[in-house]
């Protein structure tokens, strides 16, 4: 397994200290190193592992079954579409293929120079302004499929600016 | 533990409160299927859903293998509509599972054809996508096929319970959740040990060993070497279970003649190589202790244990004994010194060895192992593999004339050697030898109990040896075996031997030998699972008492091999053919791209 820097393993092994006295700390030590990092690949779940004693497949089952959690880097700008029942319904799915022939990537991967993910995410709690598209926390709300192209283009001025 | 009441089918029953409705109810006389309920409750996910019942005033109905019982409930298990459900929840098992049923090794085993069987489930009811099929057939002990995987979570708990480390978790999430080493990766980028416990309680075949008879016929067939067998002592004490003998009962002489039958040349024990290695591992403990070399000094003949160590603890390789296990050295005997009395070029010699394990598969194939680029061992087969074998070959095992073990050269052994499968007993024949070396007379009784056992666990003997004290320890199951690691690793260890095993309980339970399901087994006990390492422990103390030879210093052919071949114990001759090295490895190595 590639090593780690030991910098990066001071701090995976000081976030997992923070939750020492926890009787279920996986799901915040991952949330620490999801947010400082983006990603959480195997390596990490290693230095994870030694430090609470919790089996590397036990922390790679949870890695992978919640969509918030990423074994690979995320972009700069991680566009999150919902595809929840109120946002499909309200023509998400047209969205997300917007975002995925405009960016030439599907859901789960990211673009070649690293600027943008693209997420299809379950519902995120905003139905009464469905379809919503979150992009690093910020929501858009009642997403037109004719607004995608304007989005990613502010997003790559800001990038450039 | 206080009595309630509680009424079966409107039957009223006084059982022991703090159980579950699974447990209780089969102390009243009735067997509730279940899948993912194991082992009396080892694991219970509540997640299979085969075990629903009905109870009086309950929302629904309950899984009966996670609900507990309490005073005054009332259960159904024969209502309609819990028979329905129990029927439904098989069938949509089945709609996800690869019906080849026929073609698999599991077949006249499964624990899924089982409970559809008593569910009255049919195939085929519910049609509709399958998930992806995730196949590793890479790792050289294990197969992982999830075509057949039912998710019930059996093997993720075992592995955890046994060893402390959780080498299988679910990965991904609802109808793509799969099982799997952490990244979907082969047993063989993992830490796993290959020691098959998880084999052991699988209920289906999505789990099994990783077969080698294809090997074997082929050399049985068309090759034109000499095929030679060799089995471990804890196979005898379990191969009847097979062909109906109840657990514990020996069946050494109608094994070697099946083996016979089935076409190999010589049949051998490898108590033998057993009676070799505690020479060896003996006169190095000796060599150690006068010496100053490193302590305590642990066994290897556990390739299970030998694989954790590497992976877990590279900082104390250097306690391990340098012995290779006794199948290994025998199998260098044979391809050197018998190859020289008979003749033969060492090349020409296929040795298969019949093992109570999975993680020899991998051993066997160890580099460090081979003596001038060959293998000692050619082909590993379990104790099911060679079963298997038995019934192709249409042997009624229970018809064999009891056969004695071909004794030319090797095969003659003691009762040192037979207690080897089981945990603690490389020590105590390790002690018996060692008490003679320090002493010049024999151990009285020859007997060392102390380190005696059948389970998981420590335990540990201090003795007076003419002056020298020597502590030892025993552990099986690498959970155990943690505690003893860690102390040495501490510097706080207070001994001076430790024997440790892979499986818990040792070779009687390795990951290779029968399964044991109470349904199969109608003519058992009912607290079998309990008791089935104890009897198959018991039947090789048998053995061990019987022979005329308990010690296995004294085995004239062993003596007879130093005198013509190796000369002493540890000689050089010995370190060339006997004796191996190990090496630290990475757990989650780098994968490299196809």
């Amino acid at each position: 397994m590639a090593k780690l820097q030991e910098g990066a393993v001071r701090l995976i092994n000081e976030i997992c200290d923070r939750y020492k006295n926890e009787k279920t700390p996986l799901m915040m030590i991952l949330s620490d190193i999801q947010n400082e990092y983006g990603y959480i690949p195997l390596e990490v779940q290693e230095v994870v592992s030694k430090r609470t004693g919790i089996s590397v497949a036990e922390i790679y089952g949870v890695v992978t079954f919640y969509s918030f959690f990423s074994l690979e880097p995320k972009g700069k700008y991680v566009i999150g579409c919902c595809l929840g029942t109120a946002c499909y319904v309200k023509g998400a799915q047209i969205v997300i293929d917007r975002f995925s022939e405009l960016l030439g990537i599907g859901p789960g991967q990211t673009t070649a120079d690293g600027l943008f993910t693209l997420d299809a995410l379950r519902c995120i709690g905003a139905c009464g302004i469905a379809p919503a598209v979150s992009i690093n926390g910020k929501v858009y709300p009642k997403v037109d499929v004719e607004e995608v192209e304007g989005i990613i283009d502010f997003y790559r001025k800001e990038a450039t600016a | 533990m206080s009595l309630i009441n509680i009424k079966i089918e409107g039957i009223p029953y006084q059982i022991e409160d703090g159980q579950t409705i699974l447990q209780a109810a089969k102390k009243c006389g009735y067997e509730i299927p279940s899948l993912c309920s194991f082992n009396n409750g080892e694991c219970s996910q509540g997640s299979c859903r085969v075990c629903l019942v009905e109870v009086k005033g309950a929302r629904g109905l309950v899984a009966s293998c996670v609900y507990p019982v309490n005073d005054g409930m009332e259960i159904s298990i024969s209502s309609a509509e819990a028979v329905a459900a129990r029927r439904r929840s098989v069938e949509l098992l089945l709609s996800d599972h690869n019906q080849f049923c026929q073609a698999c090794d599991k077949n006249g085993k499964c624990e899924l054809l089982h409970v559809a069987n008593v569910t009255d489930a049919r195939s085929g009811i519910f049609p509709g996508s399958h998930n992806r099929v995730h196949l590793d057939e890479v790792a050289p002990g294990l197969v992982r096929d999830t075509s057949k995987c039912i998710l019930c979570g059996r093997c993720i708990e075992r592995c955890k319970n046994a060893h402390g480390l959780g080498i299988l978790g679910f990965e991904g999430r609802g109808f793509n959740t799969f099982v799997a080493p952490a990244g979907d990766r082969s047993f063989s980028d993992s830490p796993c040990i290959q020691c098959g416990q998880c084999v052991n309680v699988c209920p289906t075949g999505a789990l099994m060993e990783h077969s080698e008879i294809d090997k074997v016929d082929h050399a049985l067939r068309y090759g034109k070497k000499i095929v030679i067998a060799q089995a471990a002592p804890a196979v005898r004490a379990a191969l009847g279970e097979e062909f109906g003998y109840k657990i514990g009962t020996p069946v050494t002489g109608r094994m070697i003649a099946a083996m016979r039958r089935l076409g190999f040349a010589r049949v051998y024990d490898v108590n033998f190589g057993a009676d070799l290695t505690i020479m060896e591992e003996g006169t190095e403990l000796l060599g150690r202790l006068k010496n100053g070399g490193v302590l305590p000094m642990i066994t290897s003949c556990s390739p299970g244990w030998i694989n954790f160590a590497e992976y877990n603890y590279g900082d104390l390789l250097p306690h391990l004994s340098s012995c290779k296990s006794p199948h290994q050295m025998q199998g260098a005997i044979l391809k050197s010194y018998w190859a020289k009395q008979n003749d033969v070029a060492p090349e020409d010699i296929f040795v298969v060895s019949v093992m109570p394990c999975t993680a020899k598969k991998f051993e066997r194939q160890r580099e460090q192992l081979k003596v001038n680029g060959i293998c000692d061992v050619d082909a590993v087969i379990t104790t099911r593999e060679l079963a298997r074998m038995i019934k192709r070959a249409g042997i009624i095992f229970d018809r064999l004339p009891e056969e004695e073990w071909d004794r030319d050269i090797m095969g003659t052994y003691t009762g040192a050697a037979d207690i080897f499968g089981v945990t603690g007993g490389v020590m105590e024949a390790a002690l018996r030898t060692v008490y003679f070396k320090l002493t010049g007379k024999e151990a009285e009784p020859v007997e060392f109990k102390d380190v005696r056992g059948h389970d998981a666990g420590i335990r540990e003997a201090s003795l007076d040896i003419n002056d020298t004290t020597v502590n030892v320890a025993v552990a099986s199951g690498m959970k155990a075996a943690r505690i003893l690691l860690d102390e040495i690793r501490e510097g706080r260890s207070k001994y001076q031997f430790i024997e440790i095993m892979g499986c818990p309980g040792g070779c009687i339970n390795g990951g290779g030998q029968p399964y044991v399901r109470e349904f199969f087994l109608p003519n058992e006990d009912d607290d079998i699972l309990e008791t089935y390492k104890e009897k198959r422990a018991a039947a090789l103390y048998s053995e061990d008492e019987r022979n005329t030879i308990r010690q296995s210093h004294n085995n004239p052919q062993i003596r007879e091999l130093y005198e013509k071949f190796l000369g002493e114990p540890n000689s050089h001759k010995c370190h060339e053919l006997l004796h191996t090295t190990y090496a630290p490895r990475e757990g989650y190595n780098e994968l490299k791209d196809e």
